[in-house]
């Protein structure tokens, strides 16, 4: 399959802080691929790296073929970017903020026309043309810095945290746009905190903490790889001496407070015993995403 | 990365340039306003009220002498405040900058729209002060159109000076030391209200260092009439100051945009 970024003992580093940290990945053009990490993983500035908007201090980086440290125009002139907080232009109105952002890229008003309307439509912001920034929803103004990274018919666009902060109908939104985009053939490079976007949206993934990448693969791969199949999570006192039990039924289990997790292949033995307990309230779910997540990096708070 | 490489200068920097003029353009009306009623009033209030006293001043009327130093002054400060509050605004707080560094724009393109900007508001304040000047009947002829392409060098000059401050600064307040360190005394020394011949000699070789002495000895023979002395020296400076501040924010906004 064809990269349309590779990453080879990519490094930054801060002071003495190893921001990104000797990293190796391979993005397929036309696929959906995702960062995964806790705050401060690195994830923002590794994509800042692959826009030459942040130098890299040693590897190798290459995107549509052309190295970062050599041609980051051309490579900005082919990609749409959506940054991790919006910068949209708060002297401009809404159509005012697509038409200069096409400025920056050298397209002329009369090829950029018809686009303009088309990209209105995706932001569903036709209502809200002539709006100033200020009095966007927070959904509005992040439909808006999507809308506006298309401008320039990007082969790819790198979207940092595109939903966060937005409520569920916005995020489902974003989601389905994203997905439009992606079936036109766009590769889609996103950052997330969020497993269910990840899970939806993501061909494949890296789950990155302290500037390492700790795993990569597919999403339901990685379920598979890294944990069991079922958990089942206890709350409150009287999980608390449950946990033996869990053991005892071969579970692997993991406390957080006063919260029990148990891993296992096989439920239905612990299961049963405990809906004999009376008045115990527990949760038993396929495993996700965030069951591999939190395995790997933790469930210590980051910052 | 050598954040000391030279900028490189495109086309593109007029994106930059076009954005703000159709941000100004929204506002053009208060804009303008500023533009001549400043001017005005001190030409009026200065240039009348000390003028009654002064009478002539280097052999022209007062006012003549006050509207031809007058034009320099307001070049440099308007290029200075927009250098550096509007450029800050957009590189901070408002992180515009970081918007167009997502695009084919480099911080290079962006320095560059930016000080022709700043060279185009101080064209449009020398404009509007020449009209009041010749209104008032202190403009010796059609010559002194040859002032608009100075005051934009002018504006250009100061620009590059603004935008090293506004690469250094954190907040807003840093600005007020360049301006009681530098702006104002250059307001006050550079020969705007007074020959510089009139200053102790020390001070006189002083303020020749100082980049609106330049301007001032370009635009008051342009303006009020009189022999135009050393023009390439005069240029020259302008443009040394104008190149170098532009390189050193360039090379300063590169180290403190791109980590
Ligand atoms: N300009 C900077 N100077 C110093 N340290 C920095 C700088 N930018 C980032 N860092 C540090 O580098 C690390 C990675 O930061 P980065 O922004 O890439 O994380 P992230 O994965 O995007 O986190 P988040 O989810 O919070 O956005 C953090 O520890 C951060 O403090
Ligand atoms: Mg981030």
């Amino acid at each position: 399959m064809e990269h349309i970024v590779s990453a080879r003992g990519l490094v930054k580093q801060f002071g003495a802080y190893r921001a990104v940290d000797a990293v190796d990945f391979d993005i397929p053009r036309g696929s959906c691929f995702g960062f995964l990490g806790p705050n401060g993983a690195g994830k923002t500035t590794t994509l800042k790296m692959m826009l030459g908007l942040s130098p890299q201090m040693s590897g190798s980086l290459e995107v549509y073929g052309l190295q970062v440290s050599e041609q980051a125009r051309q490579i900005r002139a082919r990609t749409g970017v959506v940054p991790q907080a919006d910068n949209l232009d708060p002297d401009f109105t809404v159509i005012e903020n697509l038409k200069t952002y096409a400025s920056y890229f050298g397209l002329k008003p009369a090829v950029v026309g018809d686009r303009l309307e088309a990209l209105l439509d995706f932001a569903a912001l036709q209502g809200r043309r002539d709006s100033k920034i200020h009095t966007l929803s927070g959904g509005m103004k992040r439909r808006l810095v999507i809308a506006r990274a298309l401008i320039n018919q990007p082969e790819m666009v790198v979207l940092d945290e595109p939903t966060t902060g937005l409520d569920p109908q916005a995020r489902h939104v974003i989601w389905s746009r994203l997905n439009d985009l992606k079936e036109q053939g766009t590769t889609l490079v996103l950052t997330t905190h969020y497993m269910e976007e990840a899970e939806r949206l993501c061909d494949e993934l890296v789950i990155m903490d302290q500037g390492r990448i700790l795993a990569q693969g597919q999403p339901a791969a990685l379920i598979s790889c890294h944990v069991e199949p079922e958990v089942i999570e206890l709350r409150g006192e009287r999980s608390r001496p449950l946990g033996d039990v869990a053991l005892r039924h071969g579970c692997r289990v993991e406390r957080l407070g006063s919260s029990l997790y148990c891993y296992t292949d096989d439920s239905a033995p612990f299961v049963s015993e405990l809906k004999q307990a009376e008045g115990l309230t527990f949760m038993h779910r396929p495993a996700g995403l965030e069951d591999v997540f939190l395995k790997l990096t933790g469930r210590e708070l980051r910052d | 990365m050598n954040y000391w490489q030279p900028p490189r200068i495109r086309i593109d920097a007029i994106a930059v340039w076009k954005r703000n003029i159709q941000v100004w353009r929204k506002l053009i009306g208060p804009a303008v306003l500023m533009n001549f009623g400043e001017p005005t009033l001190y030409l009026l209030g200065l240039g009348f009220g000390l003028g009654h006293f002064v009478g002539e001043m280097s052999g022209m009327p007062y006012l003549a002498f006050l509207a031809s130093g007058i034009i320099a002054s307001s070049a440099m400060t308007t290029a200075t405040f927009e250098g550096m509050y509007s450029v800050y605004t957009r590189m901070d707080p408002q992180r515009t900058y970081e918007a167009i560094m997502a695009t084919p724009l480099e911080v290079d393109d962006i320095l560059a729209g930016e000080m022709l900007w700043c060279g185009t508001k101080s064209l449009f304040s020398g404009i509007a002060i020449l009209l009041v000047a010749s209104m008032l009947g202190v403009v010796s002829g059609w010559q002194a159109l040859w002032v608009l392409p100075v005051v934009f060098l002018i504006g250009l000059c100061f620009a590059g000076m603004a935008m090293v401050m506004s690469a250094f600064a954190t907040n807003y307040d840093f600005f007020n030391y360049y301006f009681v360190l530098a702006i104002t005394p250059m307001f006050i020394l550079c020969g705007v209200f007074y020959p510089i011949d009139s200053l102790p000699e020390l001070a006189q070789a002083a303020v020749q260092l100082l980049p609106l002495t330049h301007a001032v000895a370009l635009t008051r023979p342009l303006v009020a009439g009189g022999e135009l002395t050393m023009p390439l020296l005069h240029i020259g400076v302008l443009g040394l100051y104008g190149f170098v501040g532009f390189y050193i924010s360039v090379a300063l906004v590169r180290k403190r945009l791109l980590v």
